[in-house]
């Protein structure tokens, strides 16, 4: 990268992490609500 | 198109239709990444000026539009709350926010990291910086605002007020750099007569602006299940699932 490894890695280092954390903690709450609502039809 | 309109905006409909489109959207914005991380990364050149460290425009242009546009949705789902009180669209404002205040602080970030080595600071007090980082207040407030009202039609409607306020930031953020003076450049991709930047780059960063576009529905589609879920909990069709 021609001397700007430390600018560049980085970078695409956070966007990669901001995009999986944008689409895995909705899904991982999107299980845990289902999880709930059966749960609760289950003690109902 | 009035029913079409009607019936998209009936939660249990939505939640079934996000669904349905979540994973078709994944792979659409995979192939996008790929392609536009390739082009960026691998087949573009070199900048005659900054070297390799331009690449970092390939996340941090695509970043920066994508906090201004989902800001735009939001102010319209705000107006649309306001006008005609719709469910889904304070849904949808809500989930846009935290996806949009990610974006960014990617945009600042990324752009901290780029202006380092051009600029020799990772920070200036400058017009677009200063509004981009009035845009990332903006979208904590709103995400504060609403977890501090318990009632969420309440909440819905002071945050699409304060959405529609904030609005006024986009155009200031956008032409900053021909209002002020600015250490930030001037625009180089959206003067669609002449762009003043190189197709070989142009190309991998169109690739990623749309990967990011597609990225926003794909996360605000899990986001509004989720939301959905939690609002209408009681609901039939949820008791149903």
């Amino acid at each position: 990268m021609g001397g700007y490894a430390i600018f560049v890695w980085p970078s695409y280092a956070l966007a990669a992490l901001v995009l999986w954390l944008n689409w895995y903690l909705p899904r991982k709450q999107h299980e845990k609500e289902l999880r709930q609502l059966r749960r609760r039809h289950k003690a109902e | 198109m009035f029913l079409w309109f009607h019936k998209l905006g009936s939660p249990p409909h939505f939640y079934r239709i996000a669904g349905k489109w979540i994973p078709w959207l994944s792979w659409i914005f995979l192939v996008l990444l790929l392609a536009g991380l390739y082009g960026g990364l691998i087949e573009a050149p070199p900048d005659y000026q900054q070297g390799e460290s331009y690449r970092i425009i390939f996340v941090h242009v695509p970043a920066a539009w994508m906090s201004l546009f989902i800001y735009v949705v939001m102010a319209f789902c705000g107006a649309v709350i306001i006008i005609w009180r719709m469910k889904l669209a304070e849904v949808v404002l809500i989930s846009s926010a935290s996806i949009g205040a990610s974006f960014t602080f990617l945009a600042l970030a990324t752009g901290s990291l780029w202006g380092k080595p051009m600029w020799g600071t990772y920070w200036v007090w400058d017009a677009r910086l200063t509004s981009e980082l009035i845009l990332l207040f903006l979208y904590l407030g709103i995400i504060g605002l609403h977890n501090a009202i318990d009632d969420k039609r309440v909440a819905s409607r002071a945050v699409a007020i304060l959405a529609l306020v904030g609005v006024v930031n986009i155009p200031i953020i956008h032409y900053s750099v021909e209002w002020w003076h600015s250490l930030h450049q001037g625009a180089t991709v959206t003067k669609f007569d002449k762009p003043s930047i190189h197709w070989s780059m142009l190309i991998p960063l169109l690739l990623m602006a749309l990967a990011f576009q597609v990225y926003y529905v794909l996360a605000l589609f899990q986001k509004c299940r989720v939301e959905l879920l939690q609002r209408e909990r009681n609901s039939k069709w949820v008791e149903e699932l």
